[in-house]
């Protein structure tokens, strides 16, 4: 298993993966919070139309984690109410 | 390579996929762009190449013969250089130039890093697919709930099970292959909840008849799911999710004809995740601002009028797959060879498929597309969905605009449909434009009408930065 | 009797027709084949600019409008149209066009705007590029959401007795002396007028001929970049120097001047595109590239942001960049009050107030007619009555 590092904490994943999938099977379906009534959201249509699922990845934001491949070292942070 | 282009294929569905490996097989030069790390679409979702060993998912597949066999083919054609695959690259605009079209690309195989660039070719080939249609219900955006296309997608591209206890919900015989890799993954799959009336296909028996490859398919899933004991519940619908920070639980209910739940027959099940979809969206998003006519179909969507060859009304401009009407992939194979067969006619080029072979994919494209009306006549949008919505249920996720809000914008501010609707209450501005929210805001304005989604001249989001930078080449 | 009013057009200049031609009290149907606001209206970023606008006519109207946005504020709520008064900064790019700007903004004071000079703009909006010499900041220049103020105004109208009439107009009809009696609709609807006010917008040539009073409205093509939804990064509304000679401008080709402002929503929209070419629709990728380099140069932290939409409209535009606001004299009882460009959302009420002053005869609400005669569309006609 290789590992990437979200909100500093390591996450194993298999090669191969997306970012959405090794959260997943870590058994986190949540990640993000709504911007106006602050709910959690996670991972919803899995293909990149939903946009619910968004994270930060070496800094860039607004990343599809159910598109961008996880790969080793990848610095993941999680948008939790970042407009306040 | 885009210099010396005959066709640009966007898309590496099955659609796609046969288009482009007819039309090389023709002797074109294609550029085939796909958004995704391996080719395949949603159909033949699969891990990249290198991950393959790590994440078996061969055996959640339905006619991996003719994908391998295309990929195959791909993949010789790719090593002798004539073609040029780009995966990873999502198209945000294409365009008529001239005497061809520019598809816009952002190259994402570095990602999150995006390089934007430019295609040329003459002839453009649409097969950008289709995805889960949704209907809002109370609790479908708590984490947990996923459409049953993102169920399927990590299964099949990842080897991940969103949920150890899972109900299925929505219509359409996509909820078959779902519960059935989820029960191969070792996954309790408790509820199957089918909203038609399982006699509804005994009106149209014939496309039925002719098309005995889709008993066998079907006869498969039936006998999975017989195998881990999951029943299909008919006529019934999950109404409501609940929990906290993630699902714990679905409500299902009996459904009236109208789809109405009945009175008294509401049960709570524990879960923890719920897949749902009813039926599939067309993606039109490049199609719509190329500005090719349009056609209603069946399942209330509108698709991209084609001719028989495929053509769409835009001339060089060529549509196959889930773009002219969901129909499901042996159906998109069949078409994406016809448009790759056009292609080459109206390149001048002589025809890979001998007359015989021509007539015989016409038929059975025919037979197929039968076979596709009848599914979606028999799986409809029970038109009283609205009736498990509560004033608070959220319908645009993005912009958090509920269904309250939705209905005051009809009645108090005149809004008759889904476009007035979003420059009244944002719901569809938000991140993802509409293309979640946008059927059932519809549904909920103008429901008699197909659905046609709004224009979207920006097809993916990409960086500012890199528009920038392709700015300041020229 | 009550004075009986067509308006044609429910954008939000027809919109703000109604509301004022029914706040004096006449009788006023509106007549759109489309939704409120759903033409040129819904296609802008909702500016109500003092800052672009050179002294003379148009200027004037503006003021005229801001003043009257505020009081339509007051009367139907400011948040139900989302009226904010962010401000306008423009930034020069270069010494020389400092100095430009300094000389045109002392026009503009002279002619009654406030202005306010800024040595280090990143003091007032601290994202902007470093290195730019300066600007001006214009405090009332202020947004709107132009489709929920159309929406807002017309609601207005209704309640005071105005009616939506869906439809599309044909022909005028003419009683004695070839007064208008009515308009005729595509469906074969007469509505009985004593006056027609061509609203119409970008399709106001079109309307206005159908009318008998042809004047020459253009389409002018301009793209809007629509990012994802951020933080509060962009305070006012900050555009280049160069905006105000391109907003100006006859040229055909393609001119772009970014202007970057926030939204409530959260989005950061980017303008301002002006092409020439007719009622074409198609997509110009070249357009959105050169919009968003303009953009990142001037606030580097979009470099990382995302473009997630784009839409585009067509400005309906005069041969002099004025709008046509007046009756008509070839046509008696026709009124003109399109032509508006890139301005209509900021200059909506102060033209309802003017085409009511000139349906009633006398000033309405600080709209006097006399005072706004270069609006007219006799400008525009020779002495046998047929436009130059």
């Amino acid at each position: 298993m290789s590992e990437l590092i979200i909100d500093g904490e390591p996450l194993p994943f298999i090669e191969g993966q997306t970012v959405a999938a090794a959260l997943v099977a870590a058994g986190r379906l949540s990640w993000r919070t709504s911007r106006v009534g602050h709910r959690p959201r996670g991972v919803f249509c899995g293909i990149g139309v939903c946009f619910d699922c968004l994270v930060t990845i070496d800094g860039a934001g607004g990343q599809r984690a159910c598109l961008v491949p996880a790969r080793p070292g990848m610095t993941v942070t999680t948008e939790e109410d970042d407009d306040e | 390579m885009s210099e010396s282009t005959d066709l640009i294929v966007v898309g590496a569905g099955p659609a796609g996929m046969a288009a482009a490996v007819t039309a090389l097989a023709g002797g074109l030069r294609v550029v085939l762009v796909d958004s995704g790390t391996a080719v395949g679409g949603q159909y033949w979702r699969h891990p990249p190449e290198h991950a393959r060993a790590a994440i078996p998912t061969d055996d959640l597949h339905h006619g991996l013969r003719e994908y391998r066999a295309l990929s195959q083919a791909l993949s010789a054609h790719s090593r002798r250089g004539r073609l040029d695959l780009r995966l990873a690259h999502h198209v945000w605009s294409a365009v008529r130039e001239d005497d061809g079209f520019a598809v816009h690309v952002v190259d994402r195989r570095d990602a999150p890093r995006e390089t934007a660039g430019v295609l040329r070719a003459p002839r453009l080939l649409v097969a950008t697919g289709a995805y889960d249609r949704q209907l809002p219900f109370p609790g479908w955006d708590l984490p947990g709930v996923l459409t049953i296309g993102g169920l399927q997608a990590l299964l099949k591209g990842g080897g991940v099970a969103a949920g150890s206890r899972v109900a299925l919900g929505g219509t359409g015989p996509f909820l078959l292959p779902v519960a059935a890799g989820l029960a191969a993954r070792g996954v309790d799959v408790v509820a199957v909840c089918e909203a038609a009336h399982p006699l509804a296909w005994l009106r149209h028996p014939g496309p039925l008849l002719r098309n005995p490859a889709k008993w066998t398919e079907g006869a498969r899933y039936g006998a999975t799911l017989a195998r881990h004991g999951i029943r299909v519940h008919p006529r019934t619908a999950i109404t409501r999710a609940e929990g906290g920070d993630r699902v714990t639980a679905v409500r299902i209910a009996s459904l009236r004809p109208d789809g109405s739940p009945r009175l008294g027959t509401e049960r709570q099940v524990q879960v923890d995740a719920v897949g749902v979809g009813w039926g599939f969206a067309p993606q039109l998003d490049l199609l719509v601002p190329l500005g090719c006519a349009l056609t209603d179909a069946p399942d209330g969507n509108a698709v991209v009028a084609v001719d028989g060859g495929q053509r769409t009304t835009v001339p060089g401009l060529y549509a196959a797959g889930e773009t002219c009407g969901v129909g499901g992939a042996a159906l998109a194979v069949g078409e994406g060879r016809l448009a790759a067969e056009s292609v080459l006619a109206d390149s001048g080029a002589a025809p890979v498929l001998g007359r015989r072979g021509l007539s015989a994919v016409r038929s059975a494209v025919a037979r197929q597309r039968g076979f596709a009306r009848a599914m979606a006549l028999a799986h409809p949008i029970p038109p009283a969905w609205p009736a498990w919505l509560s004033d608070d249920t959220v319908v645009c996720r993005c912009e958090e605009v509920t269904a309250g809000a939705v209905r005051s914008a009809c009645t108090g501010g005149g809004a008759h449909d889904h476009r007035q609707v979003k420059q009244l209450t944002r719901a569809g501005m938000g991140w993802c434009q509409g293309r979640m929210c946008g059927p059932a805001v519809h549904c909920l304005t103008a429901q008699e009408q197909a659905y046609t989604p709004a224009e979207r001249l920006v097809a993916t989001p990409i960086s500012l930065g890199a528009l920038a930078d392709i700015d300041e080449e020229h | 009797m009550t004075l009986k009013v067509v308006v044609v057009g429910a954008g939000v200049v027809g919109a703000a027709c109604a509301f004022h031609a029914t706040s004096a009290g006449l009788d006023v149907t509106v007549v759109d084949r489309g939704a409120v606001g759903s033409g040129t209206t819904s296609r802008g970023e909702g500016n109500i600019l003092l800052s672009d606008k050179e002294p003379g006519p148009e200027l004037d109207l503006a003021r005229l409008s801001r003043a009257l946005w505020d009081e339509v504020g007051e009367e139907l709520g400011p948040d139900s149209f989302e009226l904010d008064r962010k401000g306008g900064l423009v930034v020069a790019s270069t010494t020389e066009g400092l100095a430009a700007l300094g000389g045109f903004a002392a026009r503009q004071e002279a002619a009654g705007v406030r202005v306010e000079p800024v040595g280090e703009v990143r003091d007032v909006e601290p994202h902007l590029a470093p290195g730019l010499p300066g600007g001006i900041r214009y405090p009332q220049d202020a947004q709107v959401q132009p489709v929920l103020a159309a929406a807002v105004l017309l609601r207005a109208a209704v309640e005071r007795g105005a009616r939506f009439h869906p439809g599309e107009v044909t022909g005028a009809v003419t009683g004695r002396e070839g007064r208008v009696a009515g308009v005729r609709t595509a469906v074969g609807d007469v509505l009985p007028a004593d006056a027609i006010v061509n609203a119409a917008g970008t399709w106001g040539g079109e309307v206005g001929r159908r009318l008998g009073a042809p004047v020459e409205v253009l389409p002018r093509r301009g793209f809007v970049l629509v990012t994802e939804p951020l933080p509060p990064m962009v305070r006012h509304k900050v555009y280049s120097a160069d905006y105000v000679a391109n907003v100006a401008s006859s040229d055909a080709g393609l001119e772009t001047s970014c202007v970057v402002e926030g939204t409530r929503g959260g989005t950061i929209l980017i303008g301002a595109s002006r092409e020439r070419v007719g009622f074409d629709t198609t997509m110009n990728p070249a357009v959105i590239t050169r919009l968003a380099a303009q953009a990142c140069r001037l606030f580097p932290f979009l470099r990382e942001t995302h473009l997630i939409r784009s839409y585009r409209g067509f400005r309906p535009y005069c041969p002099d960049h004025l709008p046509v606001v007046g009756p008509d004299p070839r046509a008696p009882g026709v009124i003109h009050a399109c032509g508006h460009e890139g301005a209509g959302i900021g200059l909506a009420p102060a033209t309802g107030a003017l085409v009511t002053a000139h349906l009633l005869g006398r000033p309405w609400r600080g709209a006097d007619p006399a005072a706004h005669t270069g609006l007219l569309p006799n400008r525009f006609l020779t002495s046998g009555g047929a436009p130059e």
